[in-house]
Order: C-alpha cells, then sequence, then structure tokens
C-alpha cells in the first residue's frame, strides 16, 4: 500500500469505510511523519499524538459499528488561532503564553463532531497578522518547496503558514485556517494547495482569537479541491453564539463539483493587471481564462473601479478593529503578567514583553486611527470605501457568475528577503484583501509553477454565499492544470 | 511626517505599550510611512456613501432574555496570572 499520508481525504474516508486500513493506522502513520519532518518545517507548534490515537480509537469504534461521521477518522492539524479544549492555545503571542481554554471553537467542534482527529496545532503569524509566517512568537516556517537547484528556506506564506505548509508536506490531510486579507489564499497559493475562504457569516467566529472581527473568516486547506468542499461541508454552520454567523442552509458542496462550467459566465477585471504585474503572473492567468473557456464558460471582462483602495482602506479597518480586540490582553485574566510599580505600568510592560514588532506596530495604527478626531477621517473614510468595493462587486456580478484573478503577485519568497518595510510585506494581499473587504468567498487553486519551480495559484472570487459555484470552477481549473508536481522530500530526518 | 515622536508616545500611552526612545524612533518613520499611503484614500469623494455595516443583508438577531451560561467561576479564572478565591488579583490601585 502507498503511504498514508499521501492519500486525500475523500480516498481515506472510502479506505476507512472499506476497512482498507483504520482510523489509527492514519493517525499513526502522520504521527511519525509530523515527527519526521518537524525540526525542518516548524509547521506544528504543538503536536498532540496521544489525543490523535484516541480519538482514532473512538473513530475505529464508530466505524464498526457502521457509525462514521464525515470525515470519520480523517487526522488534520487546527491552526494555533482556534480556541481548543484543554489543548494551550497561544495565536503564536508570547502574551498567550500557557492560556488553555477551557472551550471549544464552534468550528473545531463541528470537525470533532464529524469524527476528525486532531493531531496539533499549526504555526501562524502573530495573532494571524502577517504574509510569511515569519512574525510568530514561535519561529518562521520552512515552505515544503524550495527553488530548484537552491536549498534556501522559503516562506510559506501567512498568516496560515503552518497550516499550508503542514498540508503541502503530507503532516496533515487538512487544515483550518484563518483569512482576514489572504491569510488562507495567499499560503495555500505559494504551497500548491488548495485554500477557501467562505463567505463572511458562513463560519462561526466563536472560539478563535479575534483579529479584526469585521473581515476574520474560517476556511479550509487541502490537497484538493473535493477534499476542501468536503472540510466546508462540516465547518459550515448557523451558530446562535456568532450574531455575524448566518442562518443560511449549508449546501452538500461536493454535489456539483463535476457540473463543469458550461453555460457560467467567468468575469476578467481589468484593474488587477497592475503595473509591473510579473509577465509569469499574467501568462497564468491568461492560462486559466483558456481552461475555463476550453471547458464551456462565457469569458466576460469586468470593472472594478475602486480595487486599488481596497489594500489602504484594509490597513485603517484591520488594525483599527484589532486595536480595540488586543486591548484584553492585560496580564489581568489570562496569559503573560510582567509586574510594574502600579496596574498601568503592569499593563505597559505586559504588553511590551508580550507583543511582537508587527502586533505593536499594528496596534498603534490602530489606536491613532480611532483617536480622538481622527475617527471620521479614517475608519469611517474606511468603512465608506468599502461600500464602494462591495458595490463594485455587485455590479460585477450582474454580469458574471465567478471572478478569475491571479491569488498573489508572485511566488514564495525567501526567508528574511521581505522585511524592511511593512509596506512590502502589506503588497502580497493586494489580489486577496478586495474579498475580504466585500465579504465574498474566495478560494486559491494551485495552477502551475514559477520559473523558480516554486507554486503559483489563481483566485476565484464568488458571489455571496455561492460557494458551491466558486468550487466548480475550481474544479474545473483542478482538472485543467492536471496532476501537478509534488514537492521534493527534503525535510523528512532519518528515523 | 504625518506622526512626530512626540505623537508615537502619545499612541503608545493610549494603548498602554510601553516602548523606548530607541523604538519610538523607529515607530516615527514606519508609522508615517503607512499613513501617508493610506492617504490617497483622500481621492475618493464619499460624500454621500454611507458606511458599510454588515456584508451580508440580514437582520440584527435577537436572543432570548434567558441565562445560558454560568456558574462557571473556575473555568474563569483558571488562565489568570494570579487569583484567589474566584476573584483577579491585580496590583493596588486604590490607596
Amino acid at each position: 500500500m502507498s503511504d498514508l499520508t499521501d492519500l486525500t481525504i475523500a480516498a481515506a474516508r472510502a479506505g476507512l469505510d472499506k476497512k482498507e486500513f483504520s482510523a489509527k493506522e492514519l493517525a499513526e502513520a502522520h504521527v511519525s511523519a509530523i515527527e519526521a519532518a518537524n525540526d525542518a518545517l516548524n509547521a506544528y507548534v504543538l503536536v498532540t499524538p496521544d489525543r490523535a490515537l484516541q480519538m482514532a480509537a473512538e473513530s475505529d469504534q464508530r466505524l464498526a459499528k457502521g457509525e462514521g461521521g464525515a470525515l470519520e477518522g480523517i487526522p488534520l492539524g487546527i491552526k494555533d488561532l482556534f480556541c481548543t479544549e484543554g489543548v494551550v492555545t497561544t495565536a503564536c503571542s508570547k502574551i498567550l503564553e500557557g492560556f488553555t481554554p477551557h472551550y471549544e471553537s464552534t468550528v473545531t467542534r463541528n470537525l470533532w463532531d464529524a469524527g476528525a482527529v486532531m493531531l496539533g496545532k499549526l504555526n501562524n503569524d502573530e495573532f494571524a497578522m502577517g504574509s510569511s509566517n515569519e512574525t510568530s512568537a514561535f519561529g518562521a516556517v520552512a515552505n515544503p518547496w524550495r527553488r530548484e537547484g537552491s536549498d534556501a528556506k522559503l516562506v510559506p506564506g501567512g498568516s496560515s503558514g503552518g497550516s499550508s505548509a503542514a498540508v503541502a508536506a503530507n503532516l496533515c490531510m487538512g487544515a483550518t485556517g484563518t483569512d482576514t486579507g489572504g491569510s488562507i489564499r495567499q499560503p495555500a497559493a505559494l504551497t500548491g494547495t488548495v485554500g477557501l475562504k467562505p463567505t463572511y457569516g458562513r463560519c462561526s467566529r466563536w472560539g478563535i482569537v479575534a483579529f479584526a472581527s469585521s473581515l476574520d473568516q474560517a476556511g479550509p486547506f487541502a490537497r484538493t479541491v473535493e477534499d476542501a468542499a468536503l472540510l466546508l461541508n462540516v465547518m459550515a454552520s448557523h451558530d446562535p453564539k456568532d450574531t455575524t454567523s448566518v442562518d443560511a442552509p449549508v449546501p452538500d458542496f461536493t454535489a456539483s463539483l463535476k457540473d463543469g462550467v458550461k453555460g457560467l459566465t467567468v468575469g476578467i477585471p481589468k484593474e488587477y493587471r497592475i503595473d509591473g504585474l510579473k509577465p509569469e503572473i499574467a501568462k497564468l492567468w491568461d492560462q486559466g481564462v483558456e481552461w475555463l473557456k476550453a471547458a464551456g464558460a462565457t469569458i466576460k471582462d469586468v470593472t472594478l473601479p475602486h480595487t486599488k483602495y481596497a489594500l489602504p482602506s484594509y490597513y485603517i479597518v484591520a488594525p483599527a478593529e484589532a486595536s480595540s480586540n488586543l486591548a484584553r490582553y492585560d496580564g489581568v485574566r489570562y496569559g503573560l503578567r510582567v509586574d510594574g510599580d502600579d496596574v498601568i505600568s503592569m499593563y505597559e510592560n505586559t504588553r511590551e514583553a508580550g507583543f511582537g514588532a508587527e502586533v505593536k506596530r499594528r496596534i498603534l495604527i490602530g489606536t491613532y486611527v480611532l483617536s480622538a478626531g481622527y475617527y471620521d477621517a479614517y475608519y469611517l473614510k474606511a468603512q465608506k470605501v468599502r461600500t464602494l468595493i462591495k458595490r463594485d462587486f455587485d455590479q460585477a456580478f450582474e454580469d458574471c457568475d465567478v471572478i478569475l484573478t491571479p491569488t498573489t503577485p508572485g511566488p514564495a519568497f525567501a526567508q528574511g528577503e521581505i522585511s524592511g518595510d511593512p509596506l512590502e510585506m502589506y503588497l502580497n494581499d493586494i489580489f486577496t484583501v478586495t474579498v475580504n473587504m466585500a465579504g465574498l468567498p474566495g478560494i486559491s487553486v494551485p495552477a502551475g509553477l514559477s520559473g523558480e519551480g516554486t507554486p503559483l495559484g489563481l483566485q476565484l472570487i464568488g458571489k455571496p454565499f455561492d460557494e458551491a459555484t466558486l468550487l466548480r470552477a475550481a474544479q474545473t481549473i483542478e482538472e485543467a492544470a492536471g496532476p501537478l508536481k509534488r514537492p521534493e522530500n527534503w525535510w523528512t530526518k532519518a528515523a | 511626517m504625518s506622526v512626530d515622536r512626540a505623537t508615537v508616545h502619545r499612541i503608545a500611552k493610549l494603548a498602554r505599550i510601553a516602548i523606548t526612545e530607541e523604538e519610538a524612533a523607529r515607530l516615527e518613520g514606519e508609522l508615517s510611512g503607512i499613513l501617508d499611503w493610506v492617504a490617497q484614500l483622500d481621492e475618493i469623494d464619499t460624500g454621500d456613501v454611507p458606511p458599510m455595516t454588515r456584508v451580508a443583508d440580514m437582520k440584527m438577531k435577537m436572543r432570548e432574555d434567558v441565562v445560558t451560561d454560568g456558574n462557571c467561576a473556575d473555568d474563569i479564572v483558571a488562565n489568570a496570572p494570579e487569583a484567589d478565591d474566584d476573584y483577579f488579583v491585580v496590583p493596588k490601585i486604590v490607596e
């Protein structure tokens, strides 16, 4: 039998039903893969092998009784932003050192209720603020992919860099991520994995460490579009504990996967053809257009005139909301405390020691734009620009069903390559952030390799709550792109 | 520079983050750079545009006014750096 860690979720689930292997064997295969790889990749910040084997044993019992759930026995990695009961959750920040939640996030609760098995907690940029996973208090994650002829470590994207690296390196069958400005789709593109950001409100935010509440949304990482659909089926739910969770039916997202794109209209927004767009990205985008056209879709030019304002308005809205959300880390109720002469200096010393440079920068920007006299000029203005961005999409979707763009402006960069100017890092989200500002669903699908031999992704953007059409179109791209190369295994140390 | 050194210190105070003079110097440039860049939003006339308050059109949900949770003081203080008999302990505030 081939390596169990190489299976898709769909194949593994079928294999479990046919008793070709047990959930215990599946969990063990992943636990040993992680053990041999994590020193090199640093994708997991906490591995929970005992819990994994215990959950797998329970899965085997349910499978024996014919009571297996949709994800019964499927080993998953969980981004460290999701609170997991009894398992340390830190958002990869020193300020949450040792925090052990006494509750379970709704999304992970849904996964465990469906029978999934937890392998551990995955690395991410501190509080999900970053595009390279280099701001994590646990250190950077290495992308399983390397440039041809080079052993320089590349970033796996961010903020969900542990998730993307773990899925790409077969250290889990799927993973959870969160996406505030591109934190699922950008790392997916940089690692050759599928990453889906659902419509805002599709998945409950309850129990997820908050970054920017009007933008944050949980979603899956997987190695195929079908697996992403299987995960979304379970992660999505209406949750009364999150007032922004939408009371809409959750369809079976796998049902229409094979319907193809015949009869669909795909919009191509000219504003994404930015100055200085890399030729290989332009070429990949054109290739995507050709694939969808060949599969029977109608291609239509659309216009999203406010695209260039999405990133600057994001860098008002996200830091503003972050500065409010992160006010709770004060050394009183959880995490780190650094003493001071009085209560104020205790707060100041705790937050000085507990937050990293990027988080501090964003809290300060947020504090500034929300400070007395500036609210209208910044936050209110940015929220008005958001309305314009949303209207652009509403207008475009009168003429098309999905929109196709590149996911990122380039392939994975090396660790330490972009660190001087924060703005340069922010530009990584230029194609993804519009989707968060408008609350829409978006997916990144692996579509080819760069000139450096590393993965590139195409992004599809859908209408609100129409993840089904998004996934259909994504499936078409996946099929047209054909089986893509996998990263060569350099990370496994000999047993 | 849209942010001067004094402003950096003022907002750090508001945000309750202790910063050194060295950090303040670095932040002065970084914050100004970011704020100068977002200033391009001034190009757009948003006079009659309403701010976005929700991404999907839905009514604000109301919940029953009933107790659904509670009696879990131990859980709540379990992660506190310092707690005493279901109370969070902080440095003395009132003399």
